[in-house]
């Protein structure tokens, strides 16, 4: 019998197909195990209703369960809406040494903090687009390296 | 038809049929960057039509795609402000300016509806289309209050597309007696005081119209509504069940 928590840490290893240096624990995307009857669920939630990644994320758990030995299936659930809240600080950490800034924590589109450029460190940054290479990332150029670079943005 | 379908059918084909347009800018935009955007504003679109589409289908035994690709034009009950051409650059900030303020206002109404996935698709998608909002929001100002040319194409695209907004607040028996819809003419004020916010802000003179449009909910489309599901719907019409 394979525990829940077992379940929870080996699928919880599944990547991010966008952002391979996230596991889909680091993103808060994987939501938790159930149990209905032999059966276990487990629940998956996308950052953005048109995530193409979602795809393939639950076919990745549906092949760790199977590798577990354990009859499950994934379910994709929707509410509560995922937040970039839900990133762990080593997630935040993971994007930093990966060339994208994290999320800044405060959610609204209208509230500004300062994005500090993952490459050099300056906090004397400009966005260029809201919207990037993926629906959850912005477009950023540093003013004092002047690299561009994407920023994980906080919804 | 049930309430609950033909409402989520509303929405659905509201975010499908916009998506469609939307996407029809990827590679033609002014510059790479608002390729970028328009790709991500349409994603999330259909993102959003997938959600409500499926859940819409779960009330008959139908699919998603059963419901994109093999419905014929009377059957899609979209508003006809999402079916119309793309025109020019301005034309679709406009448009993105009165729909996803639109949008912004009902899913932030519907979040607190009775049916619990309708709530939870809006809770999703009001924070994506806060960002298509201020996207289109930006755009209105910079054209309406640029260059001459720009200014004239801004106000253009504002007049040309007035007379497609009413039908947007239309309200009816159906959305009157489903406890879980939310009545859009009750978001109609909101929707003025924003909109007419933007364009004074951008310079541009408040757009009028005697006439306004109507019949999409029922199923009446423009003369545009055929040639743009012919081209949604050609490949998987010409190649029933395939899969790749």
């Amino acid at each position: 019998m394979v525990t829940d928590a077992a379940i929870l840490e080996a699928v919880g290893e599944v990547a991010d197909p966008e952002v391979p240096v996230l596991t889909i624990a680091d993103l808060g995307v994987l939501r938790g195990v159930r149990h209905e009857g032999d059966e276990v669920v487990v629940t998956i939630t996308p950052t953005y209703s048109g995530c193409p990644a979602m795809d393939l994320i639950r076919h990745e758990v549906e092949l760790t369960l199977r590798s577990l030995d354990v009859d499950g299936r994934v379910e994709t659930v929707l509410s509560p809406a995922w937040t970039t809240d839900w990133m762990s600080e080593s997630g935040k950490a993971k994007l930093v040494d990966y060339g994208i800034a994290p999320p800044s924590g405060a959610g609204p589109v209208m509230l500004r903090l300062s994005v500090r450029c993952p490459l050099c460190g300056s906090p004397d940054t400009t966005e260029l687009s809201h919207f990037g290479s993926t629906s959850c990332k912005a477009l950023w150029r540093c003013n004092t390296c002047r690299e561009p670079f994407d920023h994980f943005k906080a919804i | 038809m049930n309430d609950l379908f033909a409402y989520t059918l509303r929405l659905g084909d509201d975010a499908l049929i916009s998506a469609q347009r939307t996407a029809e800018w990827i590679a033609a935009a002014p510059q790479l960057e608002e390729d970028v955007a328009l790709g991500n504003i349409g994603l999330d679109q259909l993102g959003q039509a997938r959600s409500l589409l499926q859940y819409a289908g779960s009330f008959d035994g139908r699919t998603e795609d059963d419901l994109a690709y093999f419905r014929d034009e009377r059957d899609f009950l979209n508003v006809q402000l999402c079916e119309l051409p793309n025109g020019d650059f301005a034309f679709a900030m406009a448009r993105l300016l009165y729909f996803a303020t639109y949008q912004h206002l009902l899913y932030d109404e519907l979040r607190s509806s009775a049916d619990e996935t309708l709530a939870g698709v809006a809770g999703k998608a009001v924070k994506e289309v806060a960002y298509h909002v201020d996207h289109a929001t930006q755009w209105v100002l910079r054209l309406g209050d640029g260059t001459e040319e720009s200014h004239r194409r801004m106000q253009a695209g504002l007049d040309a597309l007035w007379p497609y907004t009413a039908e947007l607040f239309e309200s009816d028996s159906l959305v009157q007696r489903l406890p879980a819809a939310v009545d859009p003419s009750t978001l109609s004020a909101a929707w003025t005081d924003r909109v007419l916010g933007v364009i004074d802000e951008s310079t541009c003179e408040r757009p009028s119209s005697s006439y306004q449009h109507t019949g999409g909910r029922l199923g009446r489309h423009t003369e545009h509504m055929g040639y743009l599901l012919a081209e949604l719907q050609h490949v998987a019409r010409s190649h029933p069940g395939a899969t790749w």
